[in-house]
């Protein structure tokens, strides 16, 4: 017991002094405090990162998404609703069927047509909410709480609701609903006026402009948007039971463009607009325009169809693949419009049904559940992270080979304590050898300097730790700092969705890192450890 | 022939029995040692003399455990020694053996104070110091006063004479209160003055405190002032002077 206990104080002692009286150690300390500190950033990063990415498409997906694989879809969505219930109800949360297609969406800018390739959504507003958060990327502080697909007396956000304080503001978005829809109304009304009063030409009085303002004041006296925004409260409320009722006017009658819409739909906001360099969103189209949709119908072979929409809505889920690419609108509208409505029964079909999962329930045991139900020749089942596997297994892989990269920096801070302690026992050898008089054994010696690597170690993982956390807390000062400095952006909210560099530290992680340290700053001082111990006293002593 | 002149039933402080050792150095083979035969009576003060190259810091050496004897026998106290594990060697080192060397060997990161508690800072683990660190520091005072180094505590050993120095280094072989004192030319780095100090110092530890000594010297004025001198010449023991029996034990 006492033999076991020889030496712990000399030891700590001469670390001491050691540490004190070496300051070419603290070259190897400073190597190991950089790579940790670099080691901590970085992951704090990528986690930041990743998980902002994976709460973007996790947003807008469901967790389980059950689709057929054709177009056209397949029958019945209540009847799959109650087997996917019965296979794995128990950690079931919600359920919405939707159907998707591949469209394009024109809309005009200017009077000239610009026409992008969209994947057409149709969603039931009344559940769609239970299964994803989508509803909470809407501009519509009333949209959010609950989705409709009528226009709204204005009210959208000019501000990022996700993030109100640090972005830009949207002025464009002020003007947005009925008071834009009513704007372009009438300025589409006198255009067309002025170009039939040119043609009617000279001899036929002409309105005086002092007419023609009046009459856009008319159009938008204050009085005229109460009383429409009265109507607009009541319809609706009527739409909440009834989606087709703003469809279309009775037959053969002619729309008032002003006061009624199309069906709503409600497409991404990158669809609708672009991101400038200085991180300001720019509009092309604004909630009340109208928009046309071409989309193929269900049967066989499809026909190309288009209608009339109105936009009533922006979403925005920070996620570009998303929000430059979705239209969402009614799904009963869209079931009709493709004929996935059987005439005779009435029975809709849907392409997909997106499941929402109890929050402690197994994504992947409920999925292969579902999939031992259903045939995989009918239906593809996928949990959202399948569908992003590749994107989600992409930045996993790149973490790794990072933190790969990145511990190199510290095996090489080890490498720097090997080559300084063999120096250092070179140094000492003659202490060694007074030492070893004395009495000290052998594994005392040792012991020395791998106290000594701890204490580096130790010195330099805390270092580190204070350094990288230090900065991960103030990333984004020191991104301005740098920005401020050089003028030019480090980050650029055109390319990036977020205005900050989003961080997650993750104890778990810092503690491997700091572990490591440790270990390879210890682990590099056995060798030379090893040697000390070795010598031989009388010529230790010999030593010059 | 020396252990039958004594009485057998008390043991000798150091005896070496036939020791031999030798060194490879390249081709040739060198014999420091061949078969020496030493005694050294408790409370005895002998001065090992001899030519450079006759062994005596060889034999110095593995009579204070610091090197093996190729053949041989080493006694302390009635002990065998030689042949012990190492971590018995390690103890004995700390503990029943003090050494002192001509080049000091203190350590000089540490303090005087420190160098002279060394040994106890082996020995005792990290709690017992705890325990033993006033007695101890207590101790090494009282050691220090005694050599006149009482205003030296907080020295380091560069700010140091040669002479304060090997004081210091006695001083640190006299803190775990040895049985047997190793000296290897104490006196070798010194002046003359500081040097018969040392030499006196020594003298007086024999006499007052019966501690048993091995002077090892090359100077026949130093050698005698020990009791008895031992001269080895070419590896073995040429001449062996116990000289008068010692009265203080």
């Amino acid at each position: 017991m006492a033999d076991t206990a020889i030496g712990d104080m000399y030891k700590l002692l001469l670390c001491w002094r050691y540490l004190r009286t070496r300051w070419i150690a603290l070259a190897s300390v400073i190597s190991v405090t950089l790579g940790v500190a670099t080691m901590i950033v970085v992951n704090s990063v990528m986690a930041g990162f990743s998980h902002e990415m994976q709460t973007r498409i996790h947003g807008i997906l469901s967790d389980i998404v059950f689709e057929s694989h054709s177009l056209s879809g397949f029958q019945d969505p209540q009847w799959h609703i109650e087997e996917i219930e019965r296979a794995a109800g128990d950690q079931i949360a919600g359920m919405t069927p939707t159907v998707a297609v591949p469209a394009m969406l024109s809309f005009q800018v200017r009077g000239q047509w610009v026409t992008r390739q969209v994947m057409f959504i149709g969603i039931d507003p009344r559940t769609h909410a239970q299964v994803s958060d989508f509803g909470q990327y809407l501009q519509h502080p009333t949209n959010r709480e609950q989705l409709s697909f009528s226009l709204r007396e204005g009210g959208y956000d000019t501000t990022d609701s996700q993030n109100p304080t640090e972005t830009p503001t949207r002025p464009a978005l002020e003007h947005a609903g009925w008071p834009h829809r009513r704007m372009r109304v009438e300025r589409e009304r006198l255009w067309k006026e002025r170009l039939e009063t040119k043609k009617s030409a000279e001899n036929s009085a002409t309105r005086s402009v002092d007419q023609q303002v009046q009459a856009v004041l008319a159009a938008t006296s204050p009085e005229d948007i109460s009383t429409e925004a009265a109507s607009d409260a009541t319809e609706d409320g009527e739409s909440r039971k009834n989606p087709f009722q703003t469809a279309r006017p009775a037959q053969g009658r002619v729309m008032d463009l002003a006061k009624e819409q199309f069906t709503g739909i409600v497409p991404g906001i990158g669809l609708a607009s672009f991101r400038n360099r200085q991180g300001v969103d720019q509009f092309l189209t604004l909630p009340g325009d109208d928009v046309k949709i071409t989309f193929p119908t269900a049967g066989t072979p499809p026909k190309a169809v288009s209608d009339n929409f109105t936009i009533v809505d922006f979403y925005e889920s920070k996620m570009s693949e998303y929000d430059s690419n979705f239209v969402f609108v009614p799904i009963e509208a869209l079931q009709r419009m493709r004929g996935m409505i059987d005439p005779q029964t009435g029975i809709p079909s849907v392409n997909s049904i997106q499941i929402r999962l109890k929050p402690d329930a197994k994504l992947n045991e409920v999925r292969d559940r579902l999939r031992e139900v259903f045939p995989s020749d009918l239906y593809a089942i996928a949990s959202w992270r399948d569908k992003q596997g590749p994107l989600l297994s992409a930045v996993d892989m790149e973490m790794a080979v990072l933190n790969i990269l990145l511990f190199l920096i510290i095996a090489v801070a080890g490498f720097g304590i090997l080559a300084i302690f063999f120096m250092i026992v070179v140094e000492k050898t003659r202490d060694i050898g007074i030492l070893k008089a004395l009495g000290a054994t052998s594994s005392g010696i040792a012991g020395i300097f791998l106290g000594y690597g701890l204490f580096l170690g130790l010195l330099g993982a805390g270092a580190g730790l204070v350094l990288g956390l230090s900065i991960t807390y103030n990333i984004n000062q020191i991104r301005q700092a740098v920005e401020w400095c050089t003028g030019s952006r480090v980050f650029d909210p055109s390319i990036y969705y977020f205005f900050q560099i989003p961080t997650i530290i993750d104890p778990v992680t810092i503690s491997w890192i700091i572990l490591g340290a440790i270990i390879i700053a210890t682990g590099s001082s056995v060798l030379p450890a090893v040697r000390a111990a070795r010598l031989h006293a009388v010529e230790a002593l010999r030593h010059e | 022939m020396s252990d039958l002149e004594m009485p057998p039933k008390i043991a000798p402080m150091l005896e070496t029995r036939q020791v031999c050792k030798q060194y490879q150095s390249g081709t040739t083979t060198l014999e420091v040692l061949r078969g020496v035969d030493f005694t050294l009576e408790k409370g005895g003060f002998l001065a090992v003399v001899g030519q450079s190259g006759s062994g005596k810091s060889t034999l110095l050496h593995v009579m204070g455990l610091l090197d093996a004897p190729d053949s041989g026998e080493v006694w302390i106290d009635g002990q065998r020694i030689d042949n012990l594990p190492g971590r018995e060697k390690d103890r004995l080192r700390n503990s029943a053996i003090g050494m002192v060397f001509q080049a000091y060997h203190l350590l000089p990161e540490l303090t005087a104070l420190e160098n002279v508690l060394a040994p106890l800072l082996i020995r005792h683990g990290i709690f017992d110091w705890f325990t033993q660190r006033g007695i101890a520091q207590e101790k090494a005072k009282v050691l220090l006063d005694r050599f006149g180094l009482s205003n030296r505590l907080h020295h380091r050993p560069r700010q140091l004479s040669g002479g304060e120095m090997q004081r210091v280094a006695i001083a640190r072989a006299l803190i775990t209160d040895p049985q047997v004192l190793l000296a290897d030319e104490p006196t070798g780095n010194l002046d003359e003055e500081s040097g018969a100090g040392i030499i006196e110092a020594l003298a007086e530890l024999n006499r007052d405190k019966g501690l048993s000594i091995v002077l090892v010297t090359h100077d026949a004025d130093i050698a005698s002032q020990a009791r008895g001198i031992v001269r080895l010449a070419a590896g073995t023991v040429d001449i062996m002077d116990p000289g008068a029996a010692d009265s203080a034990a």
